[in-house]
C-alpha cells in the first residue's frame, strides 16, 4: 500500500454566521449576506484544496467538548438537524455526512497506545456538533468526502494550557502516524477562531457589517502576532506562546485544535497561506492553509 | 406580596441518575432523591417549574426557551454510551415571553428561542425528565450567560419574580448544576466512582451544610470563592446560587434539606430541597449591593464605570470638587461653591430646609475671601476671620434664595471654628451684624480641621 500523507493543514474557523450569510439550501434562516471578507477567504481555500488530490477531511472541533478523554465519531453515517444553541436564529442546518471509521479507529488506537484516554462514539442518535458542520460546510459544502471527527478534550480547563498542549502534540503525532499508515491523502482541519472575546449584544440585523469590528485593540494585536508567525513559518513560536495567547486573547485555541493541527504538520517551518481574516461579533477569525504537498519530506 | 417561590431545588446535571442508576449505589441514591423531590413537587401547588441550567451557556444575554413543545433525542457529549434521552416537554411560552419583556424592562439583554430541534441541554433534560416526568406542570428554562456577573444574574431573578407576581403564579425554582465539577479525565468503572479529591469533597460538604441550614444567601455571597476552590475554571461559574438566592429574596433562613450527595464521574452531585418556611434562625445581614436594574454592558476592558459619579474638578489644590448631588428635595445652585463630595447644597423636607455645611469659598473661582489659613505645603498663613465669616453668610443667603427661603427664616445654626481662641471674637461680630440680627438659635464648636483651608463653616436649618 502506498504511504499516506497529509496534503494540507488548515485553520478553518466555524462561526455559524458564515453559513448564515451564504444562504445555502441546507440552512433554514436567510440573510442579506455579510462577513464577505471571510467568505471570500473560504472561497480561496476551497479553490486551493480543489487542486490538491485528497481522500478524507480530518477535523477537530471545539464544539464537541469532552471532559473525559478524546472521542471520535465511530459510525459511518450521520444525518440530522444542527441548531446552534447560542445563535439558533442564524444556524439550523440539515446535515448528512460520512465518516471514515477505519481511519478514525486507527487514530484512536494510536492515541490509546500513546497513553491518551480515547473513546469511539457509536450512539446513532448522537448529534454532530455545529462547529464540525460549519467548518465542514465552508470547506466542502457538498459533504462528498468522508470525514474523521475528533472531539475537543477540555484538559486546558482541568490543568493548564501546557498540559493541554502536551496531550494535543501527542494526539497530533498519533493522527499523523495513522494517516501515513492508512495510505490515504488527508486534509487536516482545526476548527477554531483566534481571539475570542464576543460582543454581548447583537444588532437587529445580525449581518449589519457597520457593527462588526474586533472586540479590542489588544485582541487585534494578538491575532496579528499569531498570523505573522503563521505566514513566516514560525509555528514553533505559536506553540511557545500558546499559554499567553490563550489566556490573554481568551482564544478558542484553548480547545486544543491549533496545537493538534501544528503537531500533525510536525510544527511547520514553512510559510502558511493566509486566505482571509475578519471578525465575527468581535472575535478574530483567520482562514489559513499550510500547503504541505509543496513541502513533503517523503 | 409574599414570595411566589414555593420550593427550590438544586439538582445535578449528569445523565447517570436518569439513564443508569442501577450501575452504582450512589447514582441510585441520587435517583431516589430526584424521586423524593418529584413527589414533593407533585403534592404542592406550583403552577410552573423554572430551571436555570449551567449546561446551557449563552453569549448574547440570557436565552429563554419558548417552544411550546420541544421534542428531540439528546445524547450526552461525553456519556453517549449510557444511552439516549428522548424528551418532549411542555413549556409555558406566555411566561417565557413575559419574562423576556421583564428582563428588558430592567435593562437586561435577553431573548426567547423557539426553534424545532433546538438542543435543550443535558442539565435541563435530566431535571425535567426526573422532576416533572409527565409534564404535570409547565416549565420554563433559562440559559446561563457566560459573561454575566452577579448583577445580571440577580436582575434575571428579579424580573422573573416580577412576572410571577403579576400573573399570580406559584413556582418551583430549580438550578441544574454540579457542586465541585471536576470529573475524572480517565474512563472509570461505575463501581469506582467517588468525588475527585478530598478537597472537593470537603468544600462540597461545607456548601451543603450551609444549604442544609437554609443559608442560601451566604452560599451566594461565597459564590466566587467556591468557584475558585472547587470548580474547573470555565466561563460558566458558580453563578446559579446568585439566581436562586435572588429568587428567594436573598434570604438566609430557609428550611434546607440535602436529599442526596454523591459522585458523578468525580463531580459532586447533590439534590437539595430549600423550603421557604423560615427555620427561625434569623436572617443574617446582607452585604453585597442589592441591584434592581441592570445598567448595561460592563465594558470589562474599560477601566472607568460611567455609572459611578466622579468629581468634576480635580485640578485645584485641596479636595476634588463635585457637582452637587441630585435627589429627592435637593436644592442646588451655581451661585454657591461646588461641594467637596457627593452631596447637595440643601435638601427640602416638608417645610424645612437642611443646608450642607457652608464655607467661605467663592463660587466659580474657589477663592477664599480673607485668605486661606495655610499654604499648599501646610504652612500657616495670616487670614481675616471677619472676611471669611461674611463670605459664609453670603453663600448661605444664596442657597436660601435658591430654595425660596431667606435669612429671616433661619431657625438654627451650628458653627465650626478651627481656632476658637483666635477667631471667636471676629466671627461673633459678623454674626451679630448678619444672621444674629434675625434671631436663630446657635451653637459654636471648635474643631481640628475643615476639608479646605478655611477657618469657619456653618450648618443651617431654615423654614421655607
Ligand atoms: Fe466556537
Amino acid at each position: 500500500m502506498a504511504k499516506g500523507s497529509i496534503v494540507a493543514g488548515c485553520l478553518a474557523p466555524h462561526p455559524p454566521h458564515l453559513v448564515y450569510a451564504e444562504n445555502p439550501p441546507q440552512n433554514e434562516p436567510t440573510s442579506e449576506g455579510g462577513w464577505e471578507q471571510l467568505r471570500w477567504g473560504y472561497e480561496r481555500l476551497r479553490e486551493s484544496l480543489s487542486n490538491i488530490d485528497h481522500d478524507v477531511l480530518v477535523i477537530l472541533s471545539p464544539h464537541w467538548q469532552t471532559y473525559v478523554g478524546t472521542h471520535f465519531l465511530g459510525l459511518s453515517h450521520f444525518e440530522g438537524l444542527s441548531v446552534d444553541p447560542i445563535f439558533p436564529n442564524l444556524f439550523r442546518y440539515s446535515y448528512d455526512l460520512n465518516i471514515d471509521v477505519e481511519l478514525s479507529k486507527a487514530i484512536h488506537d494510536k492515541a490509546a497506545n500513546a497513553g491518551l484516554a480515547v473513546k469511539m462514539m457509536e450512539n446513532p442518535d448522537f448529534r454532530v456538533d455545529y462547529g464540525t458542520i460549519t467548518t465542514g460546510h465552508m470547506v466542502n459544502p457538498a459533504f462528498d468526502k468522508p470525514m474523521v471527527v475528533i472531539s475537543s478534550n477540555r484538559s486546558r480547563h482541568y490543568y493548564s494550557v501546557e498540559v493541554m498542549q502536551e496531550m494535543m502534540m501527542e494526539l497530533g503525532r498519533a493522527t499523523r502516524d495513522a494517516i501515513l499508515e492508512s495510505g490515504k491523502k488527508a486534509v487536516v482541519l482545526a476548527s477554531n477562531s483566534l481571539s475570542h472575546r464576543h460582543f454581548t449584544t447583537e444588532s437587529d440585523v445580525p449581518e449589519d457589517m457597520s457593527k462588526e469590528h474586533i472586540a479590542s485593540h489588544a485582541m487585534h494585536l494578538w491575532d496579528m502576532r499569531i498570523i505573522d508567525y503563521m505566514r513566516t513559518g514560525q509555528a514553533q513560536r505559536i506553540i511557545d506562546e500558546m499559554p499567553e495567547f490563550t489566556e490573554q486573547a481568551i482564544a478558542e485555541s484553548d480547545g486544543g485544535g491549533l496545537t493538534w493541527l501544528l503537531s500533525t504538520l510536525t510544527v511547520p517551518s514553512y510559510p502558511a497561506i493566509l486566505h482571509g481574516y475578519g471578525t465575527i461579533i468581535g472575535t478574530g477569525n483567520a482562514i489559513v492553509e499550510w500547503p504541505c504537498y509543496l513541502h513533503q519530506e517523503v | 406580596m409574599a414570595n411566589p417561590i414555593v420550593a427550590s431545588y438544586v439538582v445535578p446535571v449528569h445523565p447517570h441518575p436518569l439513564l443508569v442508576p442501577e450501575k452504582n449505589e450512589g447514582w441510585q441514591r441520587l435517583r431516589n432523591a430526584f424521586d423524593e423531590a418529584r413527589e414533593h413537587i407533585a403534592q404542592g401547588d406550583a403552577d410552573l417549574m423554572i430551571i436555570y441550567s449551567t449546561t446551557w451557556p449563552s453569549i448574547i444575554g440570557h436565552q429563554i426557551q419558548a417552544d411550546p413543545n420541544p421534542t428531540w433525542t439528546l445524547v450526552d457529549q461525553d456519556f453517549h454510551d449510557l444511552g439516549s434521552m428522548d424528551y418532549s416537554f411542555r413549556i409555558d411560552t406566555d411566561f417565557a415571553e413575559a419574562w423576556n419583556s421583564a428582563n428588558h424592562a430592567r435593562g437586561l439583554q435577553s431573548r426567547t428561542v423557539a426553534y424545532n430541534g433546538f438542543p435543550i441541554d443535558v442539565g435541563s433534560v435530566v431535571a425535567l425528565k426526573l422532576l416533572n416526568p409527565d409534564n404535570a406542570i409547565p416549565a420554563v428554562i433559562v440559559s446561563s450567560n457566560v459573561y454575566a456577573n452577579r448583577s445580571e444574574t440577580t436582575i434575571l431573578a428579579k424580573s422573573c419574580l416580577d412576572v410571577l407576581k403579576s400573573t399570580g403564579k406559584k413556582a418551583v425554582a430549580v438550578t441544574a448544576m454540579s457542586m465541585s465539577n471536576r470529573m475524572f479525565t480517565e474512563f472509570i468503572d461505575a463501581a469506582d466512582d467517588k468525588i475527585h479529591s478530598l478537597k472537593d469533597d470537603e468544600w462540597n460538604r461545607k456548601v451543603l451544610q450551609f444549604l442544609e441550614e437554609g443559608r442560601l444567601e451566604d452560599v451566594a455571597q461565597l459564590s466566587r470563592t467556591i468557584h475558585q476552590q472547587i470548580r474547573v475554571q470555565k466561563v460558566v461559574t458558580f453563578k446559579p446560587m446568585w439566581w436562586l438566592s435572588a429568587m428567594n429574596d436573598n434570604r438566609n433562613d430557609l428550611t434546607g434539606k440535602v436529599l442526596a450527595y454523591e459522585a458523578l464521574h468525580g463531580a459532586g452531585g447533590a439534590v437539595v430541597h430549600l423550603d421557604p418556611t423560615s427555620n427561625g434562625m434569623g436572617d443574617k445581614e446582607y452585604d453585597e449591593d442589592d441591584v434592581e436594574v441592570y445598567r448595561g454592558d460592563r465594558n470589562v476592558l474599560d477601566a472607568e464605570d460611567s455609572t459611578v459619579p466622579h468629581p468634576v474638578d480635580s485640578t485645584n489644590e485641596g479636595p476634588d470638587l463635585w457637582d452637587p448631588a441630585e435627589g429627592e428635595g435637593a436644592v442646588n445652585t451655581d451661585s454657591a461653591p461646588k461641594p467637596v463630595g457627593l452631596y447637595p447644597h440643601a435638601r427640602r423636607v416638608g417645610d424645612l430646609l437642611y443646608l450642607s455645611g457652608v464655607g467661605p469659598r467663592q463660587p466659580g473661582t474657589n477663592a477664599i475671601p480673607g485668605g486661606p489659613i495655610r499654604d499648599a505645603d501646610g504652612q500657616p498663613l495670616e487670614y481675616d476671620i471677619k472676611a471669611q465669616t461674611r463670605a459664609v453668610v453670603e453663600n448661605i443667603a444664596r442657597i436660601l434664595e435658591e430654595a425660596g427661603s431667606s435669612m429671616e427664616k433661619v431657625v438654627d445654626v451650628t458653627s465650626f471654628l478651627v481656632d476658637m481662641d483666635r477667631d471667636f471674637t471676629g466671627y461673633n461680630e459678623v454674626w451679630a451684624e448678619t444672621l444674629g440680627h434675625y434671631g436663630p438659635t446657635r451653637t459654636t464648636l471648635a474643631i481640628r480641621a475643615l476639608p479646605t483651608p478655611i477657618a469657619v463653616e456653618m450648618k443651617v436649618i431654615a423654614k421655607i
